[in-house]
């Protein structure tokens, strides 16, 4: 039976849960903080000694966390990245900037408990050496930022930032800043560079890489909000406890916000890689299945930028068998294990984690014109194939959808689609804007044939 | 990210270690370190550099030597592959002994990617050439495609490259992004947002490198657009040197724009005479007419930039009041002459001046060698010399505080007095004591530095030779018609002492002749010394004459000049 295991939401929705310090601290808050900061020493083998910091990160690395961002990087390697030799200040930078259309985990996290994010972001930030962290939040949350002062106030207050925490000599201070409503601001270099109060264009990368000359040149850390209060459980239950959670490569818990033409949308945190696509939609305890005398049509399953799986798709996997040897194994893409590399080995990514379902009362143009036209607006337009293409796409797509197509619109769009992802681009985003064009296109081309060619067989006709 | 950078030579490096590298199969070996091109700070050499050292032209629009790096445009992806290496660190070989090549399953932008040991760049692979063409379809659809109007066509990178990597017919079947034309945004610079890449040259340009953050992008995507600061007119000294940055038509220049094509220009080595930098710039001609300067690099000068002050100082050699004719005057009435007629008359006149009774005032905007003949004929006559210092305010970057161009040159030929200016009251106290009975004055009105016109009147013979009529030309006896520095060949000497060659772009006006050319004329009758014919000659001469540039022969100054002691 598939269910859903609520490991950073544990208390969200409890009733009486508040999101003030009081309700955190009665519910067992800030003791894996204060766990953390009694970590002795530890001897090694070899003579030398492991600081309380290093063993965090080890701790981290070993649990095989991987970053909920979307990339799905290991966050432990991605801290062994960072510049701890450059004499600079290490800054540390939660990403809250949840912008991905058909995401709306992290807006729980921060609403209903703030503390969490904060004792996970001054864990990360005692493991890294940091002092001075930032939570930089999209400015439409508004009341998110709002929340997230009063409970840094009130840490502050507690001592649990500051001076001195608790008396054991480590210093910390958080700040939260709001963006001003741009999806670039998530990528995590043009954050920086907002941040910084500039533009937010992301960062050629190199030389630019964040663990080495991020905010202010200095080494910095960007990390996702869940990803940051995964770390406290890391330290809560230890490594291998915590790798036991989810699947091998696999570990921990997700919070899967659903979303499209299902009878339960809403956010449910499962186990990575434990419940599969098929029981996400369908399992009366999650999406309780599409509305009633509908077919499924199609899923998105990493946010609005991965690539779409069709329905009856059907892909094959590599996976391990009883015995530890890989056996490939053909799965429909609704059986696929929603983890990280089960969508990466389909093709496409579970991204931020948001699923969105259409069914077959989706018109798919209209749809991808839809989302086109998201990332034609939200293109920061630094660069020439993502600025030019993104709006071009957004534009050929406006027009099929608005009865102009013509019947070589669908060779027309993968042309221009073929043209900017790849690494031609600054960041991610040229990816992220022609990826669902590429995959749409591609998988549902006789529709998009078929309404070109009958827009000119009516333009022929002389009606209009 | 950057610094405002003084524009200094930069200090010889130490040597570094080099590395070599594979462009298009070709073997390359080149240091590993660079100096950055606005800091000067050693940064890793880029593929984009190592390209260039074995000449391979890597496409580029925002990339710059000379600015901060953006890696916007993407025209300059290239493909790669570093050597493979074992579980040993040790690169895996082929069969044949070869360094197995990885190849990147991703493109690289070859302004901002380093090199490392190994590395093989393909510059021209078919999904590189497919890279660009897309990357130059991209530019291409929004742009208005409107060249027959546009001044940039003839040396637009987007003309350029679109023969070297486009399609012959567009298939954009959508409506143009519209965005502001004309916008006026400066006194000296009009923008066309529509033919706009957003390469971001000027702004890093303007940022970076003057330090005035005056311009930026504002809108999103394909919507951006470059702008100033709202109400606040994009003006600063340096601003000109958008419009050279600018690979398309997009910043034009108020003064240049609509007047030629400019393939029909003419293009000659010339130096800016406005200040004492020496800016080395191209001279854009037709038909005699000058159109416009246009900055040349020069790393010991002036880098790739002139200030705006310098670049638009040029209307005076077209003025229509321009001396054009030799003059000669007897008692109130001046007759128009030649030069057959009227070089005799003034040789006649000088030979009789008794030593002692000469003055010799030659503008520090004269070239060196006429400086240095002028500085010959005053030794004849044992003549009181100076030169007139001519200052105003500096700037941080190019501008300097001395306008003269050739200060220097008036210093080492010995005409100029220390301090420069120093003499020119001697020589008015010796004119109104009666002493001093004959004035020869090159490129200065002195009635405006001391020598005024009542001083003037009581000499027997006056010499003026100048480019325009002034209250001395008035006065003059012989009034000899000179030439504009973009009508004549010559050097000048810059404030550090960088001695430079400029070359002639267009012929004089009327009877005006090169300097030179008459004071060799009258050298040998006045003074029994005959100079050498060439200017080459004449160069090579006065530089063995001179301490200062013992050693600098007029071949060695090629381009870009050698520097001297001061």
């Amino acid at each position: 039976m598939p269910q859903e295991y609520r490991q950073i939401l544990k208390y969200a929705d409890a009733p009486g849960y508040t999101p003030d310090v009081e309700c955190y601290l009665r519910h067992g808050g800030y003791q894996i903080l204060k766990k953390t900061l009694e970590i002795e020493p530890k001897a090694l083998p070899d003579g030398k000694s492991m600081s309380p910091a290093e063993q965090v990160r080890d701790q981290v690395k070993l649990s095989g966390l991987r970053g909920r961002g979307g990339a799905g990087f290991s966050c432990g390697l991605k801290w062994s990245f960072v510049d701890r030799r450059s004499g600079k200040p290490i800054y540390l930078i939660c990403n809250a900037d949840e912008s991905e259309p058909g995401t709306f985990k992290d807006k729980q996290i921060i609403h209903k408990d703030p503390h969490q994010l904060v004792e996970g972001m001054i864990i990360s930030c005692f493991a890294n050496d940091v002092h001075l962290a930032y939570i930089y939040i999209r400015g439409e949350f508004a009341e998110g930022a709002r929340i997230l002062n009063r409970a840094l106030q009130e840490a502050r207050e507690k001592n649990f930032l500051g001076k001195n925490i608790l008396g054991k000599g480590y210093d910390l201070e958080i700040h939260v800043h709001r963006g001003a409503g741009a999806y670039i601001c998530g990528e995590e270099t043009g954050l920086i560079e907002s941040l910084e109060g500039k533009r937010a264009y992301p960062r050629i990368k190199p030389p630019y890489f964040p663990a080495v000359l991020g905010l202010y040149m200095c080494p910095t850390i960007v990390n996702n909000v869940e990803t940051l209060c995964a770390v406290k459980h890391v330290v809560d239950l230890g490594p291998s406890e915590y790798a036991k959670i989810g699947t091998p490569n696999n570990t921990g818990t997700r919070i899967v916000s659903l979303s499209g033409l299902v009878k339960r949308p809403g956010y449910y945190e499962v186990e990575v890689g434990k419940v599969t696509i098929r029981e996400l939609i369908y399992d009366p305890i999650f999406g309780g299945g599409l509305r009633d005398g509908r077919q499924l049509k199609a899923v998105i399953p990493g946010g609005s930028s991965s690539k779409i799986l069709k329905a009856g798709e059907r892909f094959k996997l590599k996976r391990k068998g009883p015995d530890g040897k890989d056996v490939e194994q053909e799965l429909d893409m609704l059986d696929l294990p929603y983890d990280f590399d089960s969508l990466i080995a389909a093709g496409s990514m579970s991204g931020s984690g948001a699923i969105i379902v259409l069914d077959d009362s989706t018109d798919i143009v209209a749809a991808l014109s839809n989302l086109s036209e998201f990332y034609a607006h939200e293109s920061c337009g630094q660069c020439t194939p993502c600025r030019e293409g993104s709006l071009w796409m957004s534009k050929a797509l406006h027009r099929m959808a608005n009865g102009q197509g013509r019947k070589g619109d669908a060779d027309y769009l993968l042309k221009i689609a073929d043209n900017i992802p790849g690494g031609r681009t600054v960041c991610a985003f040229g990816e992220a804007c022609s990826w669902p064009v590429q995959s749409c296109v591609t998988k549902f081309k006789d529709e998009f044939v078929a309404r070109g060619t009958q827009d000119e067989e009516r333009r022929a006709a002389g009606s209009k | 990210m950057s610094t405002n950078a003084k524009i200094e030579t930069p200090p010889t490096p130490a040597p570094v270690e080099k590395i070599k590298v594979k462009v298009d199969g070709r073997e390359v070996e080149v240091p590993k370190t660079m100096p950055d091109g606005v800091t000067g700070k050693p940064v890793p050499t880029t593929m984009i550099q190592a390209c260039h050292a074995i000449k391979v032209e890597v496409p580029h629009y925002c990339y710059h030597p000379r600015l901060p790096v953006a890696g916007n445009c993407r025209m300059c992806l290239v493909e790669f592959g570093t050597p493979a290496m074992g579980p040993d660190r040790k690169p895996i070989l082929n069969p044949d002994g070869t360094a197995k090549i990885l190849k990147s399953p991703r493109p690289a932008i070859a302004c901002a990617t380093p090199i490392s040991p190994g590395m093989e760049i393909y510059t021209n692979t078919p999904n590189v050439r497919f890279m660009r063409e897309g990357i130059l379809e991209f530019l291409l659809i929004n742009h208005p495609l409107d060249c027959p109007i546009c001044d940039q066509a003839g040396e637009c990178k987007l003309q350029e490259y679109s023969v070297d990597h486009g399609q012959t017919s567009s298939r954009f079947a959508e409506i143009k992004v519209h965005k502001p034309k004309r916008v006026d945004l400066g006194p000296r610079i009009i923008l066309d947002d529509e033919r706009c890449i957003l390469c971001t040259r000027c702004i890093r340009f303007t940022r970076d490198v003057v330090g005035d953050d005056a311009l930026g992008i504002v809108n999103r995507g394909s919507y951006n657009t470059i702008t100033a600061y709202p109400g606040k007119p994009f003006d600063n000294n340096y601003s000109l040197n958008t419009v050279d940055l600018c690979p398309v038509g997009a910043l034009t220049s108020k003064d240049f724009r609509f007047q030629m094509r400019v393939w029909f220009l003419k293009e000659t080595k010339s130096l800016c005479t406005s200040c004492g930098t020496g800016c080395n710039v191209v001279v854009g001609s037709r038909e005699d007419r000058m159109f416009r300067y246009k900055p040349r690099e020069n790393d010991s000068v002036n880098a790739t930039w002139m200030c705006d002050h310098g670049r638009l100082n040029y209307r005076w050699i077209h003025n229509p009041e321009r001396l054009v004719q030799v003059t000669v005057r007897n008692g109130a009435a001046a007759t128009v002459s030649d030069w057959k007629s009227a070089m005799p008359q003034l040789a006649a006149r000088l030979k009789s001046a008794a030593p002692g009774t000469v003055a010799v005032i030659g503008s520090a905007r004269q070239t060196t060698e006429e400086l240095f003949l002028l500085a010959k004929l005053a030794r004849h006559f044992q003549a009181v010399t100076d030169s007139v210092p001519r200052t105003g305010p500096a700037d941080h970057l190019l501008l300097n505080a001395d306008r003269n161009p050739n200060s220097t040159g008036a210093v080492f030929t010995g005409l100029a007095a220390t301090p420069m200016g120093s003499n020119l009251g001697k020589i008015a106290e010796g004119i109104r004591s009666g002493r001093i009975k004959t004035l020869i004055v090159f490129g200065e009105d002195v009635t405006r530095h001391g020598i005024g016109a009542d001083l003037l009147a009581r000499l027997d013979l006056l010499v003026a030779s100048d480019i325009l009529p002034n209250a001395t030309t008035k006065l003059a006896h012989f009034v000899l018609p000179g030439c504009a520095h973009v009508e004549k060949r010559g050097t000048f000497v810059n404030v550090k002492g960088h001695v430079q060659k400029f070359m002639k772009a267009i012929e004089p006006k009327g009877d005006a002749r090169a300097e030179v050319e008459f004071l060799k004329e009258l050298l040998p009758t006045v003074t029994g010394w005959t100079a050498p014919r060439s200017l080459e000659g004449l160069f090579n001469q006065m530089a063995g004459e001179i301490p200062a540039l013992q050693g600098v022969t007029w071949a060695a100054l090629g381009d870009t000049g050698v520097r001297v002691q001061i």
